[in-house]
């Protein structure tokens, strides 16, 4: 460029092409970047999922899939919900205070940590590294398991324990309680997992 | 020379433009209005209650239907008849097997139908329109059906209730020497549950629905390419004058 | 630690700025001096008109085609069963995939229109002649990898006219005499057009087949630049006893940068205003860029009434169906006019001619025992390779049309009009009308290049200017 000096006229072109090319830049670059973005078939995969659990028994488990994650139903006994407040001093997070906004919901932030106190919903991962937690509802010592085990979950991988409401003990590798997944009852027996807005 | 050359060119166009291939019967032309939200979801009614059964859209979502107003309580309440989950495609009732069974061959997927068929005589949408509204009772066929610009056709007359039967009367007429069939017009042997008016009307609004069905981002990308060559224009004008500030100083 | 080269110190007081670009400049000075040789040194002469456009616009659908390629590589799925579901989900599911889509398909298209104009440019100035014959050669091999890429693109949406296109075309290799059905067999991976090929077409698209574009543009570009651009009056304007300024510059010459990148942004914008009309208001081209019976996904049971290869591929389907058994008589004779003259006209050796009359007698024989659907291969092939010869066919003494006996203009057009006419033909069923006409087309087109030793030395030129013509603006 040294054989042409920039006059005025050159430069306000030059800006204003300046300017101009990148405007049209990014607004070109918008919709290549906006294909990353989750597709509909992938939204459609991930949408909230309905279930029935009008034939839940009192100490049963379901499990159904959303968003690829397993989601355990699980229906207490009133003996199992009588034990939580009592296992508080043995629990790491008792209050599910840790990232109550990835982990616990508004309507979970209770005793229980579930709408209704019998059902608990929670994500069935461990929150150490990923693997699922195995059930051991009954109560009394077994291999792995303290001799005054009240019931919950037991993580086969690395040994984390979680009581009946899906909170971690405490001094296991697992730093979290589980994550209880978005969900609203569409009835009294109907569960709709993914989503708690109203359409 | 150049201008030589394009009168040259352009001479060639009239005269190979008056020279249409043609071939089989021409085409009514379909009143498409892809803005018409009414029309839209008429069409769209029609489709899962008189096409669905047989044919699938399998491309097509549910829940895109939002583009043509309806909400999801709406679809969920009137379309949604193959699945109850708003986000899945529109399969068909039937299974595929068994059609290919009853019909000879699989119903075709019907999601780009309007894309597919277009031709010399018109737009897709002008072929599905005169095709759905020129079927007629032939008892030679298996299907009892027969249609002017589908020739022995292996579809029946999925609307045949709206428009009611009709019969073709065709003419013997001597042509180039050899006797052709020539189809003179219409003759109604039951009536349908609408006039000759609402049908067309009707079908017109299934068309209109499968056009649409077909692209359904192509009013956006209509209304969006206005902005892009608005914008483009006023960058070929700076960089008209970029051009003319730099080349000045070339002698 | 000393540098094995003396780096430039600058001093201490240097701009921030200017001291980052030195030490770019002390560690990989070619980056640097390729720019001054390629953009702000290289000297082109100043006429160029709207034909020079062409070669910048290339090189930007080529970046297009690969941008929009990479992004809709990431959805599209190569698989018999997917691909053509897998394009209706970029078209709908995928946020602005339609976009996409139509970019990369109108960018088809507007590869080979703007490649033909290139082209064409090049015949209207004599761009291929000495010294510049190698730079036509690799354009020559650009326009037949392009050919390629665009057909094995092709295939992928996996709609009927996809399907049935590679069908026809990967069964012409096996009209080749012995090795030809093994050849098909080989191209396709299976015994009709399968999963197979389409696997194997989408390697070469995505990868393959443009690594080879991009190298041959790359040695396009830098042997142009080793001999210098052309201009339309076909003169030199570097050289010994070429004028130049004080710096030695050629006067007749301007730096491509910043001349050329100017002119060629105001080029592009317009070719984009052109480019998006077509994207967001007509993608499909009445049919042309994007055609309607593909839309319908590959049935291996049914052929649908008419196939044609797409508008760019048609003039050279034209000149492969017009090659008959009836027009093989035409072209024996043609065999037979050829040989004669080479021997009664042309000044060579004996021994030579005594081989050309057997040459001459082997191909008759050849072309009589051989079917036509072979020979129409070869005629197709023929047509894209005879252009690897322009430089020595053509034995004007004037370099561009402007200097060139005044007739010669309407020959040129005349060309131009038989090649619209042969897409045009292409593009319909076969006729008996259609069959003459792509037959004398066919005839004209070879005639035009293989005769072009003699009547490009017929008529008088016009005096050649030793100065370029160029307007102020």
């Amino acid at each position: 460029m040294s054989e042409t000096p920039i006059d005025s006229g050159k430069r306000t072109w030059l800006i204003a092409s300046g300017c101009a090319g990148a405007v049209g830049g990014v607004a070109a670059a918008v919709p290549f970047v906006s294909t990353f973005q989750p597709s509909e078939k992938a939204k459609a995969a991930g949408a909230a999922v309905e279930v029935d659990i009008s034939s839940l028994k009192p100490g049963e488990k379901i499990t159904v899939e959303w968003r690829g994650k397993p989601v355990w139903i699980v229906k207490r006994t009133p003996e199992q919900l009588a034990e939580l407040p009592k296992l508080d001093g043995q629990l790491a997070d008792p209050a599910s205070k840790r990232n109550p906004a990835e982990l616990t919901p508004e309507y979970a932030r209770n005793e229980w940590r579930s709408i209704k106190p019998e059902v608990l919903v929670a994500v069935g991962i461990c929150s150490h590294l990923g693997c699922s937690p195995s059930d051991k509802f009954v109560a009394g010592p077994q291999p792995s398991l303290p001799d005054d085990w009240k019931g919950g979950f037991l993580c086969p991988c690395h040994g984390s324990t979680f009581d009946m409401a899906g909170r971690v003990f405490k001094n296991k590798p697992a730093p979290d309680n589980l994550e209880v997944p978005p969900h609203m009852y569409l009835s009294e027996t109907k569960l709709l997992i993914g989503d708690d807005k109203k359409a | 020379m150049k201008k030589v050359l394009f009168s040259l060119i352009a001479a060639l166009g009239i005269a190979t433009g008056a020279h249409a291939a043609g071939g089989g019967m021409a085409w009514d032309k379909a009143p498409v209005n892809t803005t018409d939200k009414a029309s839209l979801q008429n069409g769209a009614k029609l489709f899962v209650n008189y096409c669905l059964s047989c044919h699938s859209a399998a491309f097509m979502r549910y829940n895109r239907l939002k583009d043509i107003g309806l909400t999801d309580q709406e679809i969920k309440d009137n379309l949604l008849f193959t699945t109850d989950k708003i986000g899945e495609t529109m399969k068909a009732a039937i299974d595929p097997k068994q059609a290919s069974e009853w019909f000879g061959a699989n119903p075709p997927d019907l999601t780009v139908i309007a894309r597919s068929r277009a031709g010399h005589n018109g737009t897709g949408a002008d072929y599905l329109y005169t095709f759905l509204r020129t079927f007629y009772r032939d008892e030679t066929k298996a299907t009892g059906w027969n249609n002017l610009v589908f020739p022995s056709v292996g579809m029946p007359h999925a609307l045949w209730q709206l428009q009611g039967e009709r019969r073709a009367i065709f003419e013997e007429v001597e042509s180039h020497g050899q006797k052709e069939h020539v189809f003179k017009g219409w003759e109604q042997l039951t009536p349908g549950a609408m006039t000759q008016q609402q049908y067309d009307q009707a079908v017109g609004d299934l068309v209109n629905y499968l056009q649409w069905m077909g692209e359904p981002a192509q009013d956006k990308r209509k209304s969006l390419g206005v902005w892009v060559l608005l914008y483009l224009a006023l960058f070929t004008v700076i960089a008209w004058r970029l051009n003319a500030a730099f080349w000045k100083d070339v002698k | 630690m000393a540098a094995y080269r003396e780096f430039k110190e600058l001093s201490p007081n240097a701009s921030a700025g200017a001291k980052l670009t030195n030490w770019f400049e002390n560690r990989f000075p070619t980056a640097f001096d390729a720019y001054k040789v390629h953009m702000s040194e290289y000297y082109a002469p100043k006429n160029f008109n709207f034909w020079y456009i062409f070669g910048s616009l290339a090189l930007l659908v080529l970046v297009i085609q690969i941008v929009t390629g990479i992004f809709l590589v990431m959805h599209y799925k190569p698989d018999a069963a997917k691909a053509f579901e897998s394009v209706e989900y970029i078209m709908r599911d995928v946020p602005w995939g339609w976009l996409i889509r139509y970019m990369h398909s109108t960018g088809a298209s507007a590869f080979f229109v703007v490649v033909y104009l290139h082209m064409f440019r090049g015949l209207l100035y004599g761009s291929y002649r000495k010294p510049r014959e190698l730079v036509w050669i690799f354009g020559c091999a650009i326009f037949l990898a392009l050919m390629a890429e665009a057909f094995m693109g092709y295939l992928l949406p996996w709609g009927q006219m996809s399907y049935w296109g590679a069908q026809v075309i990967v069964n012409l290799f096996s009209a080749i005499p012995f090795v030809g059905p093994d050849l098909a067999l080989l191209i396709r991976g299976d015994y009709v057009v399968g999963d197979a090929t389409l696997n194997r077409f989408f390697s070469f698209h995505v990868i393959a087949v443009p690594l080879v574009l991009i190298g041959l543009v790359v040695a396009h570009l830098l042997a142009l630049h080793d001999v210098g651009s052309n201009n339309p009056d076909g003169i030199e304007i570097k050289g010994p006893g070429k004028p130049v300024d004080a710096k030695g510059h050629p006067l007749d010459g301007i730096p491509f940068h910043p001349y050329y990148t100017v002119h060629d942004i105001f080029g592009v914008s317009v070719f984009l205003f052109i480019f998006s009309a077509v994207v967001f208001f007509a993608p499909e081209l009445g049919g042309y860029f994007l055609e309607y019976n593909n839309f319908i996904p590959a049935d291996p049971l049914k052929t649908p009434n008419h196939i044609a290869p797409v508008w760019y591929f048609t003039p050279f389907y034209s000149m492969l169906r017009a090659i008959t058994s009836e027009m093989m008589y035409a072209l024996i004779a043609c065999v037979v006019l050829g040989a004669g003259f080479g021997v009664l006209k042309a000044k060579l050796p004996g021994f030579i001619k005594g081989g050309i009359v057997v040459g001459a007698a082997v191909v008759i024989a050849l072309m009589l025992s051989i079917d036509a659907k072979f020979w129409g291969v070869v005629v197709m092939g023929g047509a894209v390779i005879i252009l690897f010869f322009l430089p020595w066919l053509d034995q004007s003494p004037a370099r561009s049309i402007r200097y060139r006996p005044g007739w010669h203009k309407w020959l040129y057009a005349v060309f131009v009009v038989v090649f619209v006419i042969l897409a045009y033909l292409g593009v319909q069923p076969p006729s008996p009308v259609g069959e003459r006409v792509s037959q004398v087309g066919t005839l004209f087109y070879f005639g035009f290049f293989l005769l072009m030793p003699w009547w490009t030395r017929l008529g008088t030129p016009k005096p050649v200017p030793d100065r370029v013509t160029f307007k102020p603006h």
